[in-house]
Formats: C-alpha cells, structure tokens, sequence
C-alpha cells in the first residue's frame, strides 16, 4: 500500500508539472499568436516564420492547453487515490507506515482513523493538497465560462500544486516506511484532536485558506493577460465569498474546539496560530468590501490586487509559521527543515506578482473620482483601512517577540492584553463604519439623509446602553454594567451599543425596502423584506452577515464579565458561582478500550431552586499516555456554566473542580450561524424585479447619470 | 470615543487586593511552558502556576505596587512571564507602530479623498457632457420622493 500511495503521489507530481510547463507554453504561443492578428502592425516581426518544432507548437496550442488542463484534472484522480490510500492504511491499523504509527493506534474510534488524515505534518499536507487539486478540478472543469482567463487561472494553481506535492514526494512523504521492528500498535492520535469538532475543523479551515488560492489564480492571470473589464473580479468574487464562509466556519469551530476541549474557559488565546487564521480572514474581508468599488465604479483596481495577493501570502505565511518553529506555539507542529521550503516558496510568490505587477500596473489605472466624504466609496476606503490595519496589528503582535529577541537579546510574550489594549479599539471603529457605511450612498450623503436614517437605531443604542448601566448586577452578566470600573467594562459597554446600533440600521434598511416594496405591490411588509432580498441577494445577505459578526461581537463583549473558581470536592462539598450552587453528589472512574476516565456528579442549583446535573470528566488515553478533559457546559443565552474535572488529590483521592461562569458565549456561536447564513443567500442569484414602466421611462426622458445603487 | 478611552483608561483600575490579584494575574503567563496567562492554567500538578499565584497573593497582600510586583516576576521568571510587552525601553515600539500606521493610514486616506474630489469629472464618450452635481441632487432628490414612505 505504501509503494502504490508513493507512486500516486509521484504520479501527481508528474502531471503538475505537466499541467504547468505544457499550460505555460501553450499560452506563451497563444499570446504570440494574438500579437500576430493582421490589426497589429508590428505583428509579422514578433514571430519567427520557420521554426520547425516551435510552428508544429504553435499550431496545437489549442490542443496543447487542453492537454495541460486534463493533467490538471488527472492530477487530482492521483492525489485523492494517495489520501484514500492513507486513511484505508489507518482504518487496516499498518504502522509499517510511520506517520500511521504516529496518528493512530488500534482501539481509535472509526472517525477519528478517518481525521488521521489531517492529524500530523504530513497527512496534513496531502490533505492540503488534496483541497488545492479540488478546487483546482472545479475550476478547470468550468474553464468555458472563460476559457483563456481559466487557462492562466490554471496554470498559476499548477505551480503551487508543484509546490506542495514536492513537499510531500521529498520533504514530508506521508508514506514513509518504519525502521527498525514492526511496532505491534501504534502512538496515538493525540487525545486534544478525539473531538467530533477536529473531524470537521481542519477540512473547513483548509478548505478556507487553499481556496484563496483560487483568487490568487485568477488575479495573477488578468494582470498577465491585461484582462479587460472587471468580469474577472465577478469570477473571483463568488470563489473568494465561498472560500471566506469556509474560513469562518473553521476558525470558530477552531474556536468552539478551544472552549469546548482544552478547560481553560476561553475560545481565543492568541496564539500564533489562531493569528495565522485570522490574518487571511480580515485582508479577504477587506477585498470583499473594496472589490465592490471596482465593480461600481471601476477604482481601487491596483488595491484590489493587492488585497487577493496578500490574503493568499497570508495564508501561505500562516502555514510556514505553524510548519517552521519560527514562532512558539501551543498548536505548531513539530519544527521540521520545510519552514524552508515554504519560506522559498513565499518568497518565489512574491517576486512572480511583484514582476507581473510592475510590468502590467498601467494596466490598472483607474479613473478615480470622488463627489464627497460622506459617500459609500470613503466608507470603504475607510473600512479597507481598518481591516489592513487589525491585520497589520495581528501581523505585528505574532512577530514582535522575534523582533524583539532581534533587537534586545531577548523574547516577550505577546498575549491576549496587548491585543486588547491595541485591536479592540481599532475594531470598535470598524463597528462605527458596519453601521454607517451601509446607509451611505454611492457617490454622495447628504446630511439630512443621514439625519433621518441615524436618529432613530442612535437613540434606541442609547437606550440599551443606558439600560444596560441601570439594571441591577443581581441580574449576572453584562447586566448592571459600570463602565468606569474597568475599562474592559468600558470597551464591553461601547461594543454592544455600537452592535445594538449596527443591528437596528440593517433593520431599518429590511423595513424600509420592503415598505417602497409593500406600497407597490400591496404585498405585507414582511413578505415584502423577502422579496426585497431576492431581488438582491448580495446585499441583503450581507447585511445578514453584518447582523451575524455584531452577534458574535455582543458574545465577545461578555467575556469581560466573567468569573471562575476552583475547589476540591468531596462528597456533599459545595461551591458557589454567580447565582450558581454546584453539589458534588458523586465521583467515580471508569475504562474503554481507548482511555481511562474520571468522572464527578455535581447538582447544580440556581438560586437555590436544582436546574439539573454536570458530568465534567478527565481521561487518561492508553496510547498515547496523555491526559484530556472533556469539560461540561451547561449554556443559556445569558452565561455558560462551565465544569472542568482538573484533576485528583493524590491523598484523599477528592476531585478538584473548577467552575468558570462565562457571559454571553452562546451570542457567538448563533451568530456565526447567522454570518454563514447571510453567506450562503449572497450566493443565491438574484431575482428579477418587475420593471416599472412610468419611473423608467420619466427617467430616461431626463438622461440621468448611471448612479448605482445598492450593495 | 478615543477620549472616551482615555479618561476611562485614567480613572478605571482595581483597587482591592482580590481585583488587583485577578487583574495582574492576568496580566502575567504561566511559565510551565502551557502558553496560559498565569490565573487561566488549568492543570492540576502544574509545576509554576499554584506557586506563581501564592507569590502574587503574598505580594498583593503586602501592598506591592503593580510595576514592583511586575519587575519581581520579571526578576525571576524573565521577561516572558509578562503576558505583553512593557510600555518601556523597546517593548514600547510593539504599541507604537500599529499607532503610527493608524495615523499614517488615516492621513493617506483624507489626502486620497482630497485628491480625488479635486479631479474633474471623466469625459463620457459619445460627446455627452458629463453631469452636474445641481443635476445629480435633482435626480436624487426625485428617487428619494418615489421611494419616500
């Protein structure tokens, strides 16, 4: 099985390279050929008139490109067959291979066999792989929508498909061969990845970053081919909000796994790791805000480009930051010698845009106008800005201790309250533009508009602040908040007004929409709002997505409120958090093939009156000799009550238990549920709304200017 | 809202020792090599952590101001054991540059707006002359009363 998975894997490579160098070529002749059209006038001169071979090329160029796009294709046939080789080695338990050796072991539940896939170094990067051909196979299967952007798109996700498979064919080969004995079971999968949520995470995080690649693909080719208008960046749009959904999704269930497996009560550490996700997510945030310039009014083109390249080196430098030891971190694999490769490969990807970008920038000009600085054009720009700049603070807090120990001989940790003091005020600006932006319009605000669109959502804002500060704290949570205590009282205070307010205008935008439509069709307002959003899709549903991010921000604010303690427990001990009384009724250990575990039955009261029972546990997996926890979270919209089992004392054999009260987590799970949502209806074609026949045509009797709305 | 912060940044900190013991507890890592801030450790049998914190309660109960109980640790554990950079010496660039980029980014992007509102309007081909700002409020003003509640 190793030999076969080996030479598929080789095989990969081959038609890669095929895919690229016969691509390469048949459109270095196709271009040729184009400057050749009678219309040039320097045409006859460009191209040699008898070169025997090169003219044979010339001719098939055509059949050449289609060869080189059937490699394409081919080549993902030969990375799936390496993967599903892998995992059928992990599920036949052969640890002659070592990386199954090292991932899995004999007693490992079913799926977790399958997530062996994606679980160490090397499998990871087949898997990466894998995802990179996918897409690569989706997209040269669509090639007609415009065969030669396609073709260059194709070529350019070749080159990178050469990149990983050598990684994996001669720096991390997945199907290494044991030295030595035959072990008779394997190490282990490390027991922090024995979690539903890790068989779903890393294939939505990797599906998210190798997806930039696409954009990247298509950016590179219409700045090589000069590519005329802007139907690139409608292709590129749709791939970059699909591939942004996926990112989302895999960075909060990463998070959600966080909360959920390793019992520190938190979902973001900030470690190097979580910033290398986060980095791509905001640039790629970024570019689906400013691309709409480009399409409304043709300007930003230059930035634009930019924006794609960068969200896919970030993508790229995460992976080396997590794959090379550069940076410490909790999540990094071990550090191995392709830190190197990949830092080459960041640099090589670097140098070919820089090239093509000075070479064709002219092509990128754009007739920059602006009327005013209350307009939806300086929003963007704006909220561009922003998003740059948290990812430049992100970019900077993850590389600083390197600087640092550069500079002054030694490291410093950059944790959670440098982000604090620096991105949360950054980001609460951002949340200012969230609510403005979308009430601007296209060109020019004026006052008494923005006037009559902010009063009412500023004033409800107001009140909820001002309820918030007044209600008692015996309520829990963000409830009796006093922003002068602290100043992440403050900035919790500030963050769920300003999300209060983004709320009511998006709001406010459904309800007036759909009253013009209601007042047309003599439909109801609410059958009205769903009409309104059909007929556009991309806005409404990113209004929705706006409504999801200030839900999930209305949950970050609460982590400000809360609370833990820990205590020993024996039977009939208390503890008290909050409104909470927690009672240890029993504890006990039990065994499955796989792990040890210790258990704790504690009832919990809630002001006095029992809500229920907690089974936090502790295991000890066999294997790999580690232990886990598994905490118990009991969640209402208000605060999470989370139980972790921490461990025994060694004399009395009591459990130790601590308890953390978290506000408002519930708020952000449910809102990335609403962001993916919103996601998902962008992607809805639009419908087509009735023209309304007396407006059109008083309109074009006063030829007015093409001023756009929406989106 | 940034003056805001700043009055609220003067006048808020905890006073009494539990909020001091949690608020500089969080400000510190633990240095079992967890990569936790020191009061969010949570393994049982940790070798740093339930002395960190005993060192931190003592210290706190003394009445040692936060720099000085900053600087022990320091003294002790190394620089790594604050959990960010300080505002001294080099560590202060960390906080300094993502303000310069702020300012130069916000700077560069009112000289864009100037810069692109003091162009004149594109020529529209076909020989139309292009459109008045006069002409744009009008039809703006005509789309708002058709759309008007």
């Amino acid at each position: 099985m190793a030999e076969l998975g080996s030479f598929t894997l080789l095989l990969a490579l081959a038609l890669s390279v095929y895919s690229f160098l016969a691509g390469l070529i048949a459109l270095s002749f196709q271009k040729q050929k184009l400057a050749t059209q009678p219309t040039s006038s320097k045409a006859p001169n460009l191209v040699p008139q008898s070169s025997g071979f090169g003219s044979l090329l010339r001719q098939s160029s055509e059949r050449l490109s289609e060869t080189a796009r059937r490699a394409g294709i081919a080549s993902f046939g030969a990375v799936l067959l390496a993967s599903i080789i892998l995992v059928v080695c992990a599920f036949q338990d052969n640890f002659s291979i070592a990386y199954i050796f090292h991932h899995s072991n004999r007693d490992l539940p079913g799926p977790y066999k399958f997530a062996v896939l994606w679980s160490g170094q090397e499998g990871s990067l087949l898997f990466w792989s894998l995802l990179l051909t996918g897409y690569a196979f989706v997209l040269r299967l669509r090639y007609k929508t415009d065969p030669r952007l396609f073709a260059y798109a194709s070529v350019a996700l070749a080159g990178v498909q050469i990149f990983f498979l050598s990684l994996l064919n001669f720096a991390a080969h997945p199907f290494a061969i044991m030295q030595g004995n035959l072990p008779a079971d394997g190490s282990g999968l490390n027991p922090l990845l024995q979690y539903p949520e890790m068989v779903i995470h890393p294939p939505m995080l990797y599906l998210g970053y190798v997806g930039f690649t696409v954009p990247f693909a298509f950016a590179l080719g219409a700045l090589i081919t000069k590519y005329p208008g802007e139907k690139w960046i409608h292709i590129t749009r749709r791939w970059t909000m699909v591939t942004w959904g996926f990112l989302t999704c895999g960075i909060f269930l990463g998070a959600h796994w966080a909360y959920s497996v390793l019992g520190w009560g938190g979902y973001w550490g900030w470690d190097p790791v979580e910033n290398a996700s986060l980095m791509p997510w905001l640039t790629g945030t970024a570019f689906l805000h400013s691309v709409m310039m480009q399409e409304k009014r043709g300007m930003l083109k230059v930035w634009n480009m930019w924006l794609v390249f960068a969200t896919f080196w970030l993508a790229i430098l995460g992976t080396f930051l997590t794959r090379s030891g550069i940076i410490s971190s909790v999540h990094a694999f071990a550090q191995s010698s392709i830190g190197d490769w990949f830092a080459w490969f960041l640099v090589l990807t670097l140098v070919v845009f820089l090239f093509f970008f000075v070479k064709n920038r002219k092509h990128l000009v754009s007739e920059h106008k602006l009327e005013s600085l209350a307009s939806r054009e300086s929003s963007f720009l704006f909220n561009n800005l922003l998003f740059v700049l948290l990812c430049f603070t992100v970019l900077w807090g993850t590389w600083f201790p390197k600087i640092s120990e550069l500079v002054q001989g030694n490291k410093v940790t950059v944790g959670a309250p440098f982000y604090n003091r620096v991105a949360i005020p950054v980001a609460l600006l951002l949340l200012i533009l969230t609510a403005v932006g979308p009430l601007l319009a296209w060109r020019k605000t004026s006052l008494e508009s923005l006037k009559r669109n902010f009063l009412w959502p500023t004033i409800g804002a107001v009140i909820v602040a001002i309820f918030l500060m007044i209600t008692p704290e015996s309520w829990g949570s963000v409830f009796g908040l006093k922003p002068w205590h602290d100043i992440s009282y403050f900035y919790s205070l500030m963050a769920i007004s300003l999300s209060v307010l983004v709320i009511l205008t998006v709001a406010s935008e459904f309800y007036r929409g759909g009253k013009v439509i209601s007042k047309h069709t003599g439909q109801g307002t609410f059958a009205s709002m769903v009409q309104l959003t059909h007929r556009n899709t991309r806005r409404y549903g990113g209004y929705i997505v706006h409504f999801g991010v200030v839900v999930v921000i209305i949950g970050l604010a609460g982590a400000a409120f809360n609370q833990d303690q820990e205590k020993e427990m024996g039977y009939g001990d208390r503890m008290s958090i909050g409104p909470y009384t927690l009672l240890c009724r029993s504890y006990t250990e039990d065994e499955s093939p796989n792990y040890f575990s210790q258990w704790a039955m504690i009832d919990v009261f809630k002001n006095g009156k029992a809500i229920g029972s907690m089974t936090p546990v502790r295991r000890f997996y066999k294997a790999s000799q580690q232990t886990s926890t598994i905490p118990d979270i009991r969640s209402t919209l208000n605060e999470d009550l989370y139980l972790v089992f921490e461990g025994v004392n060694q004399d009395n054999g009591h459990p130790i238990i601590k308890a953390h009260l978290n506000a408002l987590v519930m708020w952000i799970w449910m809102g990335v549920w609403i962001m993916l949502i919103g996601t998902g209806l962008a992607l809805v074609p639009n419908a087509q709304a009735p023209a309304r026949a007396p407006v059109t045509a008083r309109l074009e009797r006063a030829q007015p200017a093409p001023v756009v709305t929406g989106d | 809202m940034l003056i805001l912060c700043a009055v609220i940044f003067l006048i808020a900190g905890a006073s009494d020792p539990a909020s001091r013991f949690s608020d500089i507890g969080h400000h510190m890592m633990c240095i079992c090599g967890c990569n936790q801030i020191l009061l969010e450790c949570n393994h049982v049998g940790c070798p740093a952590s339930d002395g960190m914190r005993g060192e931190l309660m003592a210290a706190v109960n003394r009445g040692d101001s936060d720099s000085l109980v900053e600087q022990a640790f320091v003294q002790k554990y190394g620089p790594t054991v604050l959990a960010a950079p300080t505002g001294k010496g080099f560590d202060r660039v960390a906080y300094i540059i993502p303000v310069i980029a702020l300012i130069l980014g916000f700077g560069l992007i009112v000289m864009v707006v100037r810069a692109w509102r003091n162009r004149p309007a594109p020529a529209i081909a076909g020989g139309l002359p292009p459109i008045r700002a006069s002409e744009l409020d009008q039809f703006r003003e005509q789309a708002r009363r058709e759309t008007e509640l």
